[in-house]
């Protein structure tokens, strides 16, 4: 008798919790990076499970595993939330399916301007928007009497400022940790001097040139404000150095602020920590940044149930007004009903800016992984911006050769 | 033991061997003669949140039409070895026509990928093999030579650094080297140079690397040491003790040549490991100042959103064959005492 009851709460329980979704069978297993917007994302998604399976991986190592566990068939994984970039490698071996046919069936709350089609074909879901912009700490900017930086030029004048009055040491920080990260700092650089890294029609390399070397020279006039670990510093390395109050200025990912201003660490810092767009290089007047989108993906090689279970889940979260409303303070939200507030400023102006999204080219990844590694000599001062560009074209071209690219 | 009984014995670890080492290397030597067919691709119009493009994808009906027919790839020959990436054979020999100093040669070779991570794994065994061996060696005696009543505890701290994992213990060490770590902060203040990083410091780091390695592998000559040493002779050292020889010389004229066969498998096991040296790279954060032939593997296969297999078997192979030519004077002389042994 009490089973039955039991049973019985537990389904009025469960369909009135649940019952937007009522997804009945199949399994859903998601990759996805791990930041806290992500995990509220999933977190979101899982609370119209039904009686589906549901596994998450959360994991900062998620570039790594993306590529050879959705090969498997069938796949460890139903859906990878990917960005600009790691949607890429996904559509060069064909592991994700378009989900055309899911979005008329299920996508009832997701706005058009959410779906990233590619050849007509929705591929993508996409939720929140990211970009990496200038955070700066208000009390030392003041006591110094100095304007918030606009540009580099001026980042770089009001460090040496900031150093010279002895306040800090190492007053400015960026992810310039060697490989992706670094690789990163240079191609917002680069797109900020109005950079093109390919020849335009082809797969050539196209960094050997004045602006790369000026984006070189920006780079390391930066790194020698920063503190001389920088090349093994992360974005979560950067985020405790500015919790410490080591930095006064500091390049980061929007997504992060939400940690960087949470109730945690010295509340005179985080009060004083104050966020802005991202800063324009060399008279330019596009942001050194780009704009990246984090959506969901279906991977292909898994079962049509699996995938409708999978997308209704997430549909669920990429629409649910109440997630943006209650999460607004962890990212830009792309989702209708999202009121962006103080810590969405980095975004938005880098919109309004006219920032240029991350270059979503099948060869692009080769060349990010080039420039990680072959510019690391410069910046330590063993070889000349020249020979450090001439290197990672050469690194570029042997990879796009075997790659079949060139 | 009878031929036939050696090969039953044998039987099942030759197997193994065979499955699980001998056809992967095989199907990597394979695969490192192969590169990706050539991408077809298609210009179409992308749309995200952010605007519209017209720009190009892999075709992927094209693609999977090639790859049915072609699985394997496009056949490559040695092109993958001879690259940019791995010999350069063609940079260097243009590099020897450009430049007009021997050294000025050298700079431009050592900037090369392959040729860097093959300087610093040699490096990197020349020296922490011969100080594993030397600090194993001290330790195993010195601790023979004390009371048995505290050896244990003492010979468990010993080993201690090859049990913690590689990756732990080099993380501990890298928050000590940090900047504001106990170890980084001291240098500076010994050296009164507030600029001065253990982290960015290309020598500095290959130090740190090196000192790394010789504390984690010292353990594991000491304990091969430690047990030969237990198979001394008494007898031989007492009769020196009487005729007056010193410590010194009754190590170097009896001990050593007891414990030789020994010295040389250690050596060789060391060789082995330090020439694929690997993690310290990934727990020192160092891969822009220290990077190792079997990094540029790892690189090749997770690092890049495009995994570059045959770059990567490429390297693989190569990372076989010099080890093999590492140990071959090694093994040429375990063979001729073996032959002579008999």
């Amino acid at each position: 008798m009490r089973k039955i009851l039991v049973t019985l709460l537990f389904l009025l329980f469960g369909t009135s919790a649940y019952a937007d979704c009522n997804i009945k069978s199949g399994s859903i297993n998601i990759l996805a990076n791990d930041f806290p917007a992500l995990r509220t994302f999933v977190e979101t998604s899982k609370q119209c499970k039904g009686s589906a399976d549901f596994k998450v991986t959360h994991s900062s190592e998620h570039n790594k595993i993306a590529v050879p566990a959705l090969t498997a068939n069938p796949s460890e994984f139903s859906a990878r939330i990917a960005a600009n970039s790691s949607i890429v490698p996904l559509m060069n071996q064909d592991l994700i399916r378009p989900l055309d046919d899911l979005v008329k069936k299920y996508g009832k709350g997701i706005q058009d301007s959410q779906l990233i089609t590619i050849d007509g074909k929705v591929m993508a879901v996409a939720f929140m928007a990211n970009t990496q912009h200038l955070y700066y700490r208000e009390d030392v900017l003041k006591d110094l009497g100095i304007a918030v930086p606009k540009t580099y030029e001026e980042v770089v004048a009001a460090s040496e400022k900031i150093r010279a009055s002895g306040k800090m040491q190492y007053p400015y920080a960026a992810a310039y940790k060697a490989g992706w990260n670094l690789a990163e700092e240079f191609v917002n650089m680069y797109i900020g001097h109005g950079g093109e890294f390919f020849k335009s029609g082809s797969a050539k390399p196209n960094v050997n040139n004045a602006k790369g070397v000026a984006t070189l020279n920006m780079l390391k006039k930066l790194s020698e404000l920063s503190n001389p670990d920088y090349l093994t510093h992360d974005s979560e390395a950067i985020k405790v150095e500015w919790e410490s109050g080591n930095v006064a200025l500091m390049t980061l990912w929007a997504s992060r602020s939400g940690t960087l201003l949470d109730d945690e660490g010295d509340p005179n810092i985080t009060k004083a920590t104050k966020l802005t767009g991202p800063a324009t290089v060399g008279g330019g007047n596009i942001p050194a940044a780009t704009l990246w989108w984090d959506g969901f993906t279906l991977a292909k090689n898994r079962s049509d149930a699996d995938a409708e279970a999978t997308f209704r889940a997430l549909a669920h979260a990429a629409s649910n007004k109440k997630m943006v409303a209650d999460a607004a303070d962890q990212a830009v939200w792309l989702v209708e009903g999202f009121v962006p507030g103080p810590k969405s400023i980095g975004v938005i102006e880098a919109v309004k800016m006219g920032a240029k999204p991350y270059p979503m080219l099948p060869q692009m990844g080769l060349m990010h992984g080039a420039l990680g590694s072959e510019i690391v000599e410069f910046l330590q001062g063993k070889e000349s911006a020249e020979q450090a560009l001439k290197d990672v074209e050469a690194a570029y071209t042997s990879k796009a050769k075997e790659q079949g690219f060139l | 033991m009878p031929n036939k009984t050696f090969f039953w014995f044998f039987l099942p670890t030759g197997l193994a061997m065979v499955l699980f080492i001998g056809l992967p290397i095989i199907s990597t030597g394979v695969q490192s003669f192969y590169a990706q067919h050539d991408q077809v691709v298609k210009e179409v119009k992308k749309c995200d949140p952010f605007g519209c493009t017209v720009s190009i994808v892999v075709d992927n009906e094209e693609t999977t039409k090639i790859r049915e027919a072609k699985p394997l790839g496009k056949f490559n020959g040695f092109g993958t070895y001879v690259d940019r990436n791995h010999l350069a054979t063609e940079e260097i020999k243009k590099f020897w026509n450009e430049t007009e100093t021997f050294g000025e040669f050298v700079d431009q070779v050592t900037n090369l990928p392959f040729y860097k991570a093959l300087i610093f794994t040699l490096t990197y065994c020349i020296f922490v093999t011969p100080n594993v061996l030397l600090l194993g060696f001290i330790i195993a005696l010195s601790l023979n030579a004390i009371s048995r009543k505290i050896r244990g505890p003492l010979i468990f701290g010993t080993i201690l650094p090859m049990i913690v994992t590689p990756l732990v213990g080099s993380l501990v060490l890298f928050w000590m080297i940090d900047s504001q770590g106990i170890i980084g902060a001291n240098i500076q203040n010994l050296m009164n140079d507030p600029y001065l990083s253990l982290k960015s410091s290309k020598t500095l780091t290959w130090i740190t690397i090196i000192i790394y390695g010789i504390w984690h592998h010292s353990p594991f000559a000491f304990v091969v040491f430690y047990a030969a040493l237990q198979t001394v002779p008494q007898e031989p050292i007492e009769a020196a003790i009487i005729d007056g020889a010193s410590r010194f010389q009754r190590i170097k004229h009896i001990v050593l040549p007891h414990i030789y066969p020994v010295v040389t498998f250690v050596a060789l096991i060391s060789l082995m490991d330090n020439f694929r040296v690997f993690e310290p790279i990934i727990g020192f954060s160092a891969e822009g100042s220290a990077q190792s032939l079997s990094w540029l593997i790892y690189d090749n296969l997770v690092n890049e959103e495009v995994i570059l297999f045959g770059s990567a078997a490429a390297t693989s192979m190569m990372t076989i064959i010099g080890i093999a030519i590492l140990l071959a004077p090694v093994l040429v002389r375990t063979w001729k005492e073996f032959k002579t042994a008999r």
